[in-house]
């Protein structure tokens, strides 16, 4: 047993708050610096604001469910279709991804906490004031009488349209400060992962010993670091146009509308890959543990994320093959697009290799990994139908784009978080979430996504723009219309349920115990939900899959690494 | 069970189906053929299919295999009732099979590359050859203005072009510009589209292989009637194209009986916004209507250009197309009725 963990010594006993009264516990959430209660509220608070996203989107595909329809006017619709996009980026994949990290990263590493908690508190209050001052654009968006309440200038907000001749009012002020101040959060969490994995490691986990769920987050944070204050800059330079007439924007005093989508996607791009690479990560301690198979070349795995970290980088111009570049400059960003299909391929084969020859475990974490392969499979396929830069000039701004980062976004990213809610709640709270809901949430959310988004595809074909509040009649959209808003109500009713699940296993779900999927990773060592501190003794570990070697000492993982 | 359904999703829909209004536009579209992409009449659309179609058929084979073996390796190693508890071998990689999957994608990358490439050369560095027509577009919120220089024509939202014979091209330039906030001119069947971008000039061109009325649309997010910021390509046969440009040039007739309706155009605000030639409007902010009634629509593609959609739409555009930038103009019934009489006769 020599080098694994010490379990004699006795685990924490638990919460010992619950005694409090009701405000004393609201109190004990406040003024936490526990990285696991922060990730709880950063995951509650995205899965808060993906409800009210969803039921935006919702609203927009009624709208579009049939011709020249009038359930909501054009602008009500380009704010409902500004702020589902930019509350999806900003206020539930990255608060749900960045919780997810603060939750596991010190589990998995054998530490106590994130090397700095209270700016992992600080960032988190950050991200919760910025994504409620986006919300209160609807209240306090009025600037002159009719200039509406909520910004309508899309999720990338091109200028000039957000400058002050085209969007009076505050709305857009509001949407600029709150991505301002939850781009600073997040770029505080990203420190604080970096910090953490490279310092905080327990005795015997070498960088190379590291779960590759901690791998990828080291990798989406140095991503962070490097995308996220473009962006910031680039509000700056917006909210200097809006408020003391500086001109980087401005077109009609001389500014310039490229520099602004240069300066937005050199962000926007990677983005894409700190949302999908944690996708990546709990897929890669997901499917192994479903499997039941090590997962294949671990540090081809990790290699990969790192290329695709670095080419993603180099790609954002693709989302400018229209404004007009030189053709040498559309042929370069043509190649480095496509260039990330390569580590991506890697990734995706080496998922396989680890199913190969395993003993599968339909589980409902694993049946939403597994739709995440396929999904994420076709998502690649047609961004290298969009990486060819002529058939983009065609398919750039139409329902094809939708359908594709819908595919990321929704087929691999919630897809994922989906897996991962079922596969850590019952670290996270001590209790099972039922599996019966649990695969009706499946189903339902597989049928519904593909009843919408694979329709998309054809619509886009046809010649449907995006952000368009409505279309004529008599142009062959009318059934892959309806068809995608029925896929958008049977989405609805799947996360219903998932909700429905939720509340129901808190109170009365199955008790879990440490260990209920007969995993490998540190997480699992200790009590559900772990005491504040996490473990009593620092574990030590010799291996990627230290609980492996505890549970087949005579066939230990160390032997083999 | 079926029937209350089918009761429910009745009652449901009727009221969308009562407020909808296409002013006329589902007839008239449904007479065009669909603008998908694939239904290229032009080389520049013709040459993006080829290598659509090329990286449609790589993919796919792609997608056939990947998904193929995930298909097989879920069935074939699922846990079977009587299994026992013993966990299957532990296979750790390996490197030559590491190899091979990363060289294979990327020799696909760079023949894909290669391919990509010429496209994007042989659309983008087309020279402008002698017999070209060049067309000033200027993109607004939400319309389009057509200017040819050469030929001395100003027109909105329909862009006349003529037939190019393959053997003896004629082709059409269009130079963009924008006068206020990015949009994207966008006519599936004839070409990928190209952002029209304030402080800036792009071009692109087309070359129609087939006569008819192409459909299309503004690309690029440019505000609240981004929808609506429709627009048509009419290619006609060279002959029909010069007698349309002559027809374009003179000065509308002047027809005695409409005497007053246009002096209500020319003493309203009209005026400010509108040019037609021979009268005292020469307003730029919207679209000349010298020959109003040579197109087929108004609003940019939103109603069908009738006297009835166009007395809707001089009381108040918003009622066809909410959020246009033209006022109400709130005309007493005579004043409405004698100047859409007047602009009836503006061919």
């Amino acid at each position: 047993m020599a080098g694994t963990i010490e379990r004699e010594i006795p685990l924490g006993a638990g919460d010992d708050v619950q005694a409090l009264p009701a405000l004393g516990r609201l109190h004990e959430w406040v003024v936490t610096v526990d990285h696991k209660r922060l990730g709880i509220m950063y995951i509650a608070g995205g899965l808060f604001f993906f409800l009210i996203a969803g039921l935006q989107a919702a609203t927009i595909r009624l709208q579009l469910a049939f011709p020249d329809a009038g359930i909501v006017p054009p602008q009500v619709f380009n704010r409902l279709l500004t702020m589902h996009g930019t509350a999806m980026v900003f206020l539930v994949g990255m608060p749900i991804l960045t919780g997810f990290f603060n939750y596991l990263v010190p589990l998995m590493i054998g530490a106590r906490d994130l090397a700095f908690p209270r700016l992992n508190a600080f960032g988190f209050w950050l991200w919760f004031f910025g994504a409620l001052l986006l919300y209160f654009s609807y209240i306090g968006g009025d600037g002159l009488y009719g200039a509406g309440s909520a910004p309508d200038v899309g999720w990338f907000a091109y200028a000039p349209l957000t400058e002050l001749p085209f969007s009076r009012g505050n709305s857009t002020d509001y949407w600029i400060l709150s991505i301002f101040l939850t781009s600073v959060g997040t770029t505080a969490t990203a420190v604080n992962i970096i910090t953490s994995a490279f310092c905080m490691r327990c005795e015997g986990m070498t960088l190379s010993k590291m779960p590759v769920l901690v791998w990828l987050a080291v990798v989406v944070a140095f991503i962070m670091l490097v995308a996220l204050p473009p962006l910031s800059a680039a509000q700056a330079m917006l909210l200097l146009d809006r408020f003391l007439g500086a001109h980087f924007f401005d077109t009609q005093a001389g500014g310039s509308a490229i520099l602004w989508q240069h300066f937005f996607w050199i962000f926007g791009h990677p983005e894409v890959y700190i949302l999908v690479i944690p996708a990546f990560a709990f897929a890669s301690e997901i499917i192994p543990v479903f499997s039941r198979k090590v997962i294949f070349g671990y540090s081809v795995m990790v290699a990969a994320s790192c290329a695709i970290a670095f080419i993603s980088l180099s790609v954002w111009a693709h989302h400018m093959f229209s404004v007009g570049m030189t053709p040498a400059g559309n042929s370069f960003f043509a190649l480095s697009t496509m260039l990330v299909g390569v580590p991506t391929g890697i990734k995706i084969f080496n998922w396989l290799g680890t199913i190969w020859g395993g003993k599968i475990r339909f589980k409902v974490p694993m049946l939403f990994s597994l739709a995440f392969l396929f999904q994420f499979l076709v998502a690649g396929l047609t961004g290298i139908m969009l990486a060819v830069a002529p058939f983009d000039w065609q398919l750039t701004d139409t329902y094809f784009v939708v359908a594709h980062f819908h595919y990321v976004l929704i087929g691999a990213i919630v897809f994922m978080i989906f897996a991962a809610i079922y596969y850590w709640f019952p670290k996270a709270t001590g209790r099972m979430l039922s599996e019966t809901l649990g695969k009706w949430h499946f189903w339902l959310f597989l049928i519904g996504f593909h009843l919408t988004f694979d329709t998309m595809h054809f619509a886009g074909l046809r010649g449907m723009p995006r952000r368009i509040y409505t279309y004529q009649p008599g142009r062959g959209l009318e059934t892959l219309n309806f068809i995608e808003s029925i896929g958008a109500l049977v989405q609805g009713v799947a996360v219903l349920i998932f909700v429905i699940n939720v509340i129901r296993s808190l109170r009365s779900g199955e008790p879990a115990g440490n260990d209920p999927w007969d995993a490998w990773t540190l997480e699992w060592s200790t009590t559900s939900p772990p005491p504040e501190y996490n473990f009593a003794a620092s574990p030590v570990v010799r291996s990627r899959r230290p609980l492996w070697d505890l549970k087949h000492p005579e066939d230990p993982d160390w032997k083999y690494e | 069970m079926k029937r209350w359904c089918l009761t429910i999703a009745a009652v449901g829909c009727a009221p969308v189906a009562a407020f909808a209004n296409d002013w006329g536009m589902g007839d008239s579209n449904s007479k065009i053929p669909p603008s998908g992409v694939f239904n290229a009449v032009s080389t520049p659309a013709h040459e993006i299919n080829t290598v659509a179609f090329f990286v449609i058929s790589i993919t796919a084979v792609i997608f056939l295999i990947v998904a193929g073996l995930l298909s097989y390796s879920i069935v074939r190693f699922r846990t079977r009732p009587g299994d026992d508890d013993r966990e299957p071998p532990q296979v750790y990689g390996s490197n030559p099979i590491e190899f091979a999957w990363t060289t294979v994608p990327v020799l696909i990358v760079f023949v894909l590359f290669l391919i990509t490439a010429r496209t994007i050369y042989t659309v983008q560095a087309a020279t402008r050859p002698a017999g070209a027509i060049s067309v000033h577009v200027i993109a607004h919120q939400w319309w389009w203005e057509f200017r040819y220089p050469a030929l001395g024509v100003v027109t909105a939202n329909e862009l006349h072009v003529p037939l190019s014979d393959p053997k003896n091209p004629t082709p059409t330039f269009l130079d963009l510009e924008s006068a206020d906030v990015a949009h994207s001119f966008w006519v599936p069947r004839l070409a990928g589209k190209t952002d029209v971008i304030p402080n800036r000039e792009n071009s692109m061109w087309i070359d129609p292989h087939v006569a008819g009325t192409y459909l299309g649309q503004c690309g690029e997010y440019c505000g609240t009637e981004h929808a609506l910021m429709l627009l048509r390509v009419i290619v006609e046969p060279r002959a029909d194209f010069d007698k349309w440009v002559a027809a374009q040039k003179q000065p509308p007739d002047v027809d005695a009986s409409v005497v007053y309706g246009r002096q209500v155009f020319e003493s309203t605000a009209c005026v400010n916004c509108h040019t037609i030639q021979g009268t005292s409007a020469n307003g730029r902010f919207g679209p000349d209507l010298t020959h109003l009634m040579a197109r087929e629509t108004i609003g940019s593609g939103a109603a069908m250009n009738t006297p009835d959609d166009l007395k809707v739409w001089v009381t108040d555009p918003n009622v066809i197309k909410p959020g246009a930038l033209m006022p109400a103009m709130n005309l007493g019934d005579k004043d409405l009725d004698d100047l859409v009489a007047y602009l009836a006769t503006l061919h």
